[in-house]
């Protein structure tokens, strides 16, 4: 089925069937493979993109349900403040061990920021619990958010 | 910079004269030297190559005559953060320009990158640092001194009479300057010095300080790439399942619903496996779930965890072979007050973030790899025996992991992609899907520990130690496997820390029938700092002693242990009151060269449920190279090892493991997560290991909270919460 999306400001058409989740028609169709497989039952948050700013994991969302809405992916992230806010604290906090889960973090990171722009402990743990990372950075996660919110320097 | 022009997807090979392949060897002797370093520390590093006019002076060093340079990364990067501590080492000892420093994978080659512990290209063992510390100093060091008599002959002047500094060697006389790139040409017809001066640790201008990674910039944006990520003209995609039970075949398989899926290309049918082969990773998935197999489930249809369990009791009960005896045990058993207990840890899968993948790319006379392995030059040759070519036929196009802990220590995830290679034309990426991944995993072993120790006065006098398990050495690296001992499964146990007079370690070997077992971050440490410490906190309270007190006066002969423990008890407060059901836990360890205690502070609730609330932990690791990933290694590691004391646990009925995703098998998530305090200690010893040794610490430091918050000596893992719910004992 032909479709086009709104993928990080640009269009984007290509072919595939309309139950296909969208975290395949990233990688596999459109070869964006910053968005990464972990599980494919919305466990791991891993794919973890914005559709229309509000994270969702894209490994059980049908791309026939995207419709008109945007798109953002770990590609484009970094447009918005409070992605390149992430960025940069991951970065200076050197949050990142293997990175492979990294991408979906910062992506709810980046959506908790933009929708809570001085999270609490709690609002952290709500935000981000649904992303697992098996190198166990949760640590530096939790203290580059802060550091992202509060917009100090390192 | 980005990480594809920073790790230059460029092949070395090319770059690797016939000359350095000769003369370059990190000659085997693994055998006699397992746990020791083989090559010489002083060994002269190789000769000079030059390619594409570029002075490459050993296998890790290239600079072109702009000054630009490249060092080849021996060991992988999989989050531990070795690339940036390769660097840093043998940029400190060239004195490069580190601003103009780029990294690239190491080809496969085991003489040029092998291991110096193994005699091969193995990223394991929290060995990186502790094996290339000497010889990336010695090719660092050599390069430089080839760079200054260059520079020195053209001027005239005598090599001491020059220093080097950020890529430039000065004539400290004349104030005269020339770039290594200016000097590049001319340093590759310098014989490399023989014996080559390093360092005094206190000029180190890199090493020690907390230098960003190389690695992550491109970890925030999507641009770096992972195995899993390689993306080829035509390719096709693909996903499989291996028959449920371990050991089976496929028997009918009936494929017409499979093709009628859109995008399925292909039904790959092999005798222990299917795969689907699709447009994209969707098609295959859908195809796969609609192909209609029939399995022979062979004879381990009927094995279960209990069965497991029950041939593992009864094996620890025999004798085993002996790995360590002094003194006199049976006096030593005679003597004082004897307690005795057993410790079973359970079989875990790795789970790596980035599920098991390869892609590849087979014609009739080539075969060409794109993965992410901790061993790549056994990749190549088990790759080129299932393409049926020579090995020389094989590429392997190695590339950042999305984590490892050993389960990339296999080469089964390529094999089983070359066999399906085999019936597709042009590329093909194969992707395991997160059950795949967890059913069949090569498991850490089973491990039952008995032990039986006296008191005497308030110290041990007699310890005897038994470990029954899995000899997963015998199988990787049939050579190591030596007099029946497995040196990994008895590591941390036969070097334990304390001062015992009377000490016997026994080893038994047991397989557990049917499930395949290997090296599972923190490997044999993890099971035996489990059962030592966890026995130490219940002979402590036999004694009537503090835990830490109890452990410091048993390792009067340690001072970095003691140093460690003692900084531990300072920063986590030990001793200070707690509320009920609280309780802090000590572990320590003497692991992978490293010196750790560590403290974990954890709740237990009225439900048993458990709470981390803090941890900290003292690191006595020798130099550290770069002390923030030194840092984040303990962090994480702990949270790894945290995860599977409270969660982990692959269970077997019918021959199959019962566990398949994050739903049933467990993770730790940040809202569970502890707060972690690392503190690093100053140290001028060779450096220690440290990527598992947060892995080792965790379990049973928290198993000893929960025993100081409720009292209850649990004796296995994971956590049994209906253990220390209130109301019940152990």
């Amino acid at each position: 089925m032909a479709t086009t999306l709104t993928i990080n400001g640009e269009a984007k058409s290509f072919d595939a069937p309309a139950d296909m989740p969208l975290l395949w028609v990233l990688r596999d169709v459109l070869g964006m493979t910053g968005t990464k497989f972990g599980c494919g039952i919305a466990q791991c948050g891993a794919c973890t993109v914005h559709i229309d700013g509000k994270p969702v994991r894209s490994c059980m969302l049908p791309v026939g349900a995207v419709r008109d809405r945007a798109v953002t992916t770990i590609e484009g992230i970094g447009a918005s403040p409070a992605g390149a806010k992430v960025q940069k604290a991951w970065l200076d906090l050197e949050v990142i061990q293997c990175g492979y889960c990294q991408s979906g973090q910062i992506m709810s990171a980046a959506a908790l920021l933009a929708a809570t722009p001085n999270p609490d402990d709690s609002d952290i743990d709500a935000a981000m619990a649904g992303n697992i990372c098996r190198c166990g950075t949760y640590v530096r996660i939790r203290a580059a958010i802060k550091q992202a919110a509060s917009g100090r320097q390192s | 910079m980005t990480i594809a022009e920073k790790i230059s997807a460029e092949k070395t090979s090319e770059q690797v004269s016939r000359r350095a392949l000769l003369t370059g060897g990190l000659a085997g002797g693994f055998l006699l030297a397992f746990h020791l370093p083989v090559r010489a520390v002083n060994e002269p590093v190789q000769p000079p190559d030059v390619t594409d006019g570029k002075f490459a002076p050993n296998a890790f060093i290239r600079i072109d005559a702009t000054g630009h340079t490249t060092l080849v990364m021996p060991q992988v990067e999989m989050g531990q953060g070795v690339y940036t501590a390769v660097a840093m080492i043998l940029a400190e000892e060239l004195d490069a320009d580190f601003s103009q420093v780029t990294l690239q994978h190491a080809p496969p080659n085991d003489k040029l990158y092998g291991n110096p512990t193994f005699g091969l290209q193995v990223t394991g063992n929290s060995n990186s640092i502790r094996a290339f510390w000497k010889p990336l100093r010695n090719a660092g060091a050599g390069a430089r001194a080839m760079l200054v008599q260059a520079a020195a002959q053209q001027w005239q002047v005598e090599p001491a009479s020059c220093s080097t500094a950020n890529g430039e060697v000065t004539h400290k006389e004349s104030g005269r300057k020339l770039s290594y790139g200016a000097l590049a040409l001319a340093a590759s017809s310098e014989t490399p010095p023989k014996d080559v001066a390093l360092k005094d640790p206190k000029d180190f201008t890199l090493i020690g300080k907390p230098l960003k990674r190389f690695d992550t910039p491109d970890k925030v944006n999507g641009k770096a790439i992972y195995g899993i990520d390689a993306m080829l003209p035509g390719m096709k995609f693909a996903t499989l399942a291996a028959c449920p039970v371990f050991g089976g075949k496929v028997g009918k398989v009936d494929d017409s619903a499979a093709k009628k899926i859109p995008g399925v290309q292909k039904i790959v049918v092999l005798d222990d496996l299917v795969a689907v082969v699709g447009d994209h990773m969707w098609a295959a998935k859908k195809g796969l779930d609609a192909l209609k197999v029939t399995w022979d489930e062979g004879p381990n249809a009927r094995i279960s965890s209990k069965d497991i369990w029950q041939d593992l009791r009864a094996a620890s009960e025999k004798d085993g072979v002996v790995a360590r005896s002094e003194g006199d045990i049976a006096k030593g058993l005679a003597t004082g007050e004897r307690l005795d207990a057993a410790y079973e840890l359970p079989f875990l899968a790795h789970a790596t973030m980035e599920p098991l993948n390869a892609t590849v790319h087979l014609t009739p006379d080539s075969c060409e790899i794109w993965t992410g392995t901790q061993i790549v030059s056994r990749v190549q040759a088990e790759a080129a025996k299932a393409a049926g070519l020579p090995v020389d036929k094989v590429i392997v196009n190695n590339h950042l992991l999305g984590g490892g802990f050993g389960r990339k220590l296999e080469p089964d995830m390529v094999v089983a992609a070359v066999r399906i290679a085999k019936q597709v034309d042009g590329p093909v990426k194969v992707v395991w899907t997160r059950e795949e991944d967890i059913q069949h995993d090569v498991y850490r072993p089973v491990y039952r520990d008995n032990i039986a120790a006296t008191l005497l006065d308030g110290k041990i006098v007699g310890w005897k130690y038994r470990i029954t398990g899995s000899a997963v050495i015998a199988r990787w690296l049939p050579p190591a496997f030596q007099k029946g001992i497995d040196i990994d499964a008895v590591d941390s146990a036969v070097d334990m820390p304390y001062d015992i007079p009377n000490i016997h370690v026994e080893y038994v070997r047991a397989e557990p029938p049917a499930v395949p077992t290997g090296f599972w971050r923190g490997v044999g440490p993890n099971n035996n700092v489990f059962a030592v410490e966890c026995f130490m906190d219940e002979l402590a309270r036999k004694a009537g002693k503090d835990p830490i007190a109890f452990r410091l006066a048993m390792l009067g002969k340690n001072p970095r242990m003691q140093g460690a423990l003692n900084l531990a008890a300072e920063k986590s407060n030990w001793g200070q009151p707690l509320p009920a059901r609280v309780g802090r836990g000590v572990c320590v360890q003497p692991s992978f060269g490293s010196f750790i205690a560590t403290v974990v502070e954890a709740e237990v609730d009225e439900a048993g449920e458990v709470h981390l609330r803090r941890v900290t932990s003292a690191v006595d690791t020798g130099i550290a190279v770069n002390p923030d990933t030194i840092m984040a290694q303990l962090e994480g590691g702990l949270i790894f090892s945290l995860t599977a004391a409270l969660y982990g646990e692959i269970t077997i009925d019918k021959g199959r493991v019962q566990q398949s995703n994050f739903h049933d098998y467990r993770m730790l998530r940040i809202d569970q997560a502890p707060k972690i305090e690392v503190h690093v200690i100053k140290s001028g010893e060779p450096p220690g290991g440290i990527g598992e040794t947060g892995s080792t610490a965790g379990p049973p430091a928290l198993r000893n909270a929960i025993y100081a918050a409720t009292g209850v000596a649990l004796r296995r893992l994971p956590i049994d919460r209906t253990l220390i719910a209130v109301g019940k004992k152990a």
